[in-house]
């Protein structure tokens, strides 16, 4: 049934807006004499693999008279199409049986299963029941834990990017606005190899996800020594970095679209998947992947931060670059290390990203601002901050749908960001500053 | 110990007792229990202090003893987490840093902040107060600002011909040398036409040759009727122009009085040379802190109150 | 290749109305970073600020012109930047960096959002609220005028005329405030905010003026654009505008009265330039559609530009023109 599952893909992509699934009116059958037929079909349009549309097969209608008596029913067939045969003209109403549609998708939100219709003789009398996609629950907490728990599988993913982006400002100062198209690239090469293939071998999307990562390293390693250590070598001032990094933002955003096209496509591998209930919440098992892989990388990180030399010398260094340089640290090699983390990291963050959505040209600058979110709530220039940020923007964008129409859920984190530098400028977690 | 307001001009501190937060005769500054901390750090924590109005007040200290940290506090460029100070007898507590310069109190910074893409002759001009071309509005309309603009100008002049600088003016303050840019900075600060003139570190970075015309600019200051208060670690610098010395350290203030006398001071040895010399960041340290501020008086050399 | 075309094309680029656009929102930009050193990657904000003020009071509020111009000159932009400004410019540079660039973003998926259809039109934006303008034209509208190789539509050149007019006032305006003690205090705050504070002016209440004053330049540039289309839509505010003004301004130079217009001018005669070659090329497989086709061309436009800003960021940060000591974005 690969229909079902890459429509599911859809539904729990984190970032899709509402999509439409439509049932409409088919003319299967004239009628011959008194009676006549009501119809439709159930469809997603162009949600297929092949880019085709989905049909619904199975689903069942249930046609009653004004006296509200059952007159007919009908199941749609393998191309989603349903007809009922009904006695006469007169006023009736379709109601759809929503537990026959597949898992994901209901009735569309504001519609009623229920709907009436007045039926003519002579000719088809053709229903549309608008479909959408399933709300998790009916319950509002359960529909909190839902959104909470898809927030926090976005704040992670945010948090994984960011780290890098916090890291590279606490090390060297730079704000790189270029870091989003780590991300793009990084799910792009993913892409690659999982679905273009490098010579005719495609590569599953976990081993994708590995060269992926391991390229990102090297790109990022590989932007350091060309580009930001001589700028820094050069002496030049962190603000003309900030903007040779925006300009390389743009460069490579548009390289990417030059190359990828302006279509977002999917992943070749994990769109055919039933979800699992977990109670107050469910998730696909790809989602549950990107929760476990994240949460794993992101103690790794923690604890290399913590326990291993490199780790305590980035701290150091991004805590005081001088008097980390006047102890005796190696500043331009534990940069060299941040660089090479935080690209890495990076470009695993797109390829779960990438997994959650579409992989397209904008997504990593779309999720740049995330970022900047996220780093700037916990505090610039620091890895946990950043991580701790990122998760309550990420909470706090999916939680957001509950009181804002979704399309507006990212401007409710970014709302949030100004508050927090209004109150509390250091950042939840950063250390108020010593001036002079 | 108070010693009476003594009316002898020539030196007004004459009477003053030689301890720390010891009160004087006309004070031009007063802070009171100002304390501040970064983390877990007491930077600053000093309990009572007054400027001499009138005279070369020098705060003396070694590396990390919170004298810039104090500086700030004082000139409301960071705030205290407790504690007051008054100039002129106005409390400054919730006084913006930039409103506490117009009240005539003007200070220079460590590292100095010399305009360095604007010429001398803007640097110099940017000091003075009351302009009437910096409202936005009147500053589209030239002929309201033009006379007074002409005026400051006149007076800049004045002052980097006697600050030697004159054949500057048209130069981006960037191209001075470090010491240049000290002078240049203490001139800019004459043109707010402050009572008291706050130095950090006036003599940091600068070449011998300009020290001493350093020293005798900081002097004509006083000559001039300014206070001046400034911060300085070397001690022969103190000797030579101060009138009264203040040393800070670990926070606090652990001596006071003049400077022919404060280096036998056994507190002031101690914080330069003793215990606290390996172990510099143990700030929370409390009873050590008071150790030292309780021995301070005692080691007075010689009791001069009457 | 018709060279004639091509020629017609950057000239038309250098004084045609996106470099006047471009001009008035790099102007902006330039009384912000150039002689204040606030980093504002959000202008397209403003400028949308200018755009929607006219669009929303002449359609949805149904009110005179003139008042839109009004509204979309000095209430929206001068709002915009109170919002930007008041939790930001206490804090430190790249702070307000990040602010105005998620702001712009905000506003725009706010304009976008269906959700307020009825009011801001979503992505479709409003449009037809300059007929006012038009009215004033002393040109027919459908007649084109001829100057050498370059000709304009009545209306067009009656946009031109007025723009490069605006363009005149705002550089004279601006121009007597950056050599006034006004202007001296915000050069002051750029180079060194404490300096400035310690010499009794109020940084904060300075910058505040500077985000406004330029704000309300780029709400101009905005306003301009919103007049010379005809129609205000969400997606003409996007990043890469607030991107484009920012190579307007360091391509002729920060700091500098005329930089941003020179800047403005090159840009536009640049990009109209390879614009019209790329595409002549692609038409006429010079380029054969394997490498590149008609639609990738704006793609290599957004590339080029990146790549300049770039470059130019690294090796000429005081701009083509540019004097080093002067003006760089070095030494900060």
């Amino acid at each position: 049934m690969p229909g079902r599952t890459s429509l599911l893909r859809r539904l729990f992509a984190s970032f899709a807006l509402f999509f439409i699934v439509a049932g409409e009116p088919i003319g299967l059958l004239a009628a011959q004499d008194d009676s006549t037929t009501v119809s439709g079909r159930f469809r997603s349009r162009g949600t297929a693999d092949d880019g085709g549309d989905e049909l619904f097969e199975g689903v069942s209608v249930v046609v009653t008279d004004a006296s509200g008596a059952e007159v007919a029913t009908a199941v749609s067939n393998a191309d989603g199409e349903w007809v009922a045969v009904l006695p006469g003209a007169g006023d009736y109403v379709v109601t759809l049986d929503e537990s026959t549609l597949p898992e994901g998708v209901a009735v569309r939100e504001g519609t009623d299963p229920a709907t009436p219709i007045t039926a003519n003789v002579g000719r088809d009398n053709p229903v549309i029941i608008p479909l959408g996609e399933r709300v998790a629950s009916d319950s509002g907490s359960i529909k909190m834990v839902q959104l909470f728990v898809d927030g926090l599988k976005l704040g992670l993913i945010i948090g994984m990017t960011a780290i890098g982006l916090s890291l590279i400002f606490g090390t060297t100062g730079l704000v790189n606005f270029a870091h989003g198209e780590m991300v793009t690239f990084g799910a792009m090469v993913a892409f690659l190899f999982n679905v273009t293939g490098i010579f005719g071998f495609k590569l599953t999307l976990i081993l994708a996800a590995i060269v992926s990562t391991l390229l990102c390293g090297v790109a990022g390693g590989l932007f350091n020594q060309l580009i930001w250590k001589r700028l820094r070598d050069r002496g030049s001032s962190l603000i003309s970095m900030l903007v040779v990094s925006i300009g390389l933002s743009i460069l490579f955003r548009y390289v990417l679209l030059y190359f990828f096209g302006g279509r977002g496509r999917p992943y070749r591998n994990y769109q055919i998947q039933k979800v699992i209930d977990f109670g107050p919440f469910s998730l696909p098992p790809k989602d549950v992947v990107i929760v476990v892989v994240s949460l794993t990388i992101l103690v790794t990180v923690g604890l290399l931060l913590q326990k291993t030399r490199i780790g305590k010398a980035m701290r150091a260094v991004s805590d005081n670059r001088d008097l980390a340089e006047s102890s005796g640290i190696d500043v331009e090699g534990v940069v060299r290390y941040v660089w090479i983390a935080g690209g890495a990291l990076a470009g695993l963050g797109g390829v779960l990203f990438g997994l959650t959505e579409d992989i397209g040209w904008e997504m990593g600058f779309r999720l740049l601002l995330l970022m900047f979110a996220g780093v700037t709530l916990g505090g610039l220039g620091t890895a946990y901050g950043a991580l701790f940020g990122s998760l309550i923007v990420g909470v706090l964008i999916q939680m957001s749908t509950l009181v804002v129409p979704s399309d507006m859920k990212n401007v409710g984190a970014l709302l949030a960001l100004v508050v927090i530098l209004l109150v509390r400028p250091q950042g939840l977690l950063g250390k108020s500053e010593r001036v002079g | 110990m108070t010693a009476d307001a003594s009316a002898d001009m020539t030196d007004p501190l004459a009477d003053v007792a030689w301890e720390p937060g010891v009160a004087k005769p006309d004070p031009i500054l007063v802070a009171d229990n100002i304390t501040r901390q970064f983390g877990g750090l007491k930077a600053v924590d000093v309990d009572h202090l007054e400027i001499q109005r009138g005279v070369i007040t020098a705060l003396i200290g070694p590396n990390g003893a919170g004298k810039t940290t104090f500086f700030n506090l004082m000139s409301n460029f960071d705030s205290p987490d407790t504690g007051t100070q008054t100039f002129n007898g106005k409390d400054l507590t919730n006084t913006p840093a930039h409103k506490v310069a117009n009240l005539g109190m003007v200070r220079t910074f460590q590292l100095t902040k010399a305009l360095s893409k604007m010429t001398v002759m803007d640097n110099m001009k940017l000091g003075a107060v009351g302009q009437k071309g910096e409202s936005f509005w009147r500053a589209l309309l030239p002929f309201t600002w033009r006379s007074q603009e002409k005026g400051i100008e006149t007076r800049a002049a004045a002052l980097l011909e006697r600050f030697k600088m004159a054949h500057m003016t048209d130069e981006f303050a960037g191209t001075l040398s470090g010491g240049q840019r000290k002078l240049l900075e203490m001139a800019r600060a004459l043109m707010v036409e402050p009572e008291l003139v706050m130095l950090d570190e006036p003599m940091a970075g600068v070449n011998p040759a300009l020290t001493q015309s350093l020293l005798e600019h900081v002097t004509q200051l006083k000559d001039e009727g300014m206070t001046v208060l400034f911060v300085e670690h070397d001690m022969d610098m103190v000797q030579e122009i101060s009138d009264w010395v203040v040393v800070m350290a670990e926070g606090r203030i652990i001596a006071e009085g003049p400077p022919a006398t404060i280096g036998e001071n056994q507190a002031v040895v101690d914080a330069y040379l003793g215990a606290h010399h390996d172990a510099p960041l143990e700030w929370e340290d409390e009873t050590d802190g008071d150790d030292v501020t309780s021995a301070a008086p005692a080691d007075g050399s010689s009791e001069e109150s009457s | 290749m018709d060279w004639g075309s091509i020629l017609e094309n950057t000239l038309r680029g250098f004084v045609g109305e996106q470099a006047i656009y471009f001009a008035l929102a790099a102007i902006g930009l330039n009384i912000h970073f150039g002689y204040t050193g606030l980093l504002n990657f959000g202008q397209a904000v403003f400028m949308a600020a200018g755009a929607y003020g006219l669009a929303l009071t002449v359609v949805y509020a149904e009110q005179s012109f003139w008042l839109g111009i009004f509204v979309g000159l000095f209430v929206f932009p001068v709002i915009m930047a109170l919002i930007l400004g008041v939790p930001t410019l206490r804090l430190r540079a790249d702070y307000l960096a990040i602010v105005t660039i998620a702001a712009a973003e905000i506003v725009r998926l706010f304009l976008r959002s269906p959700k307020w259809d009825s009011v801001t039109g979503s992505s479709d934006g409003l449009g037809q609220y300059a007929d006012t303008f038009y009215e004033f034209s002393p040109f027919e509208p459908r007649t084109r005028y001829g100057f050498g190789p370059l000709n304009f539509l009545g209306n067009q050149l009656w946009v031109v005329i007025i723009g490069w007019i605006v363009v005149a006032i705002v550089l004279v305006i601006v121009a007597t405030l950056v050599r006034s003690p006004w202007g001296r205090v915000l050069k002051a705050i750029r180079e060194d905010e404490d300096a400035a504070r310690s010499l009794g002016k109020n940084a904060y209440f300075y910058k505040m003026q500077a985000l406004i004053l330029g704000g309300v330049i780029g709400a101009a540039g905005g306003l301009m654009r919103a007049i010379g289309t005809q129609s205000a839509q969400p997606d003409n505010f996007i990043t890469d505008v607030t991107f484009l003004a920012w190579v307007a301004l360091i391509l002729g130079g920060a700091a500098r009265v005329f930089g941003p217009v020179i800047g403005a001018m090159i840009l536009w005669g640049v990009l109209s330039f390879t614009d019209t070659f790329l595409r002549q090329a692609v038409d006429q497989d010079i380029i054969p559609t394997s490498i590149m086709e008609g639609t990738q061309v704006g793609q290599v436009r957004f590339m080029l530009i990146g790549f300049s800003l770039a470059l130019l960021a690294a090796f000429r940060p005081q701009g083509i023109f540019g004097n080093r000591d002067e003006m760089a974005l070095d030494d900060r």
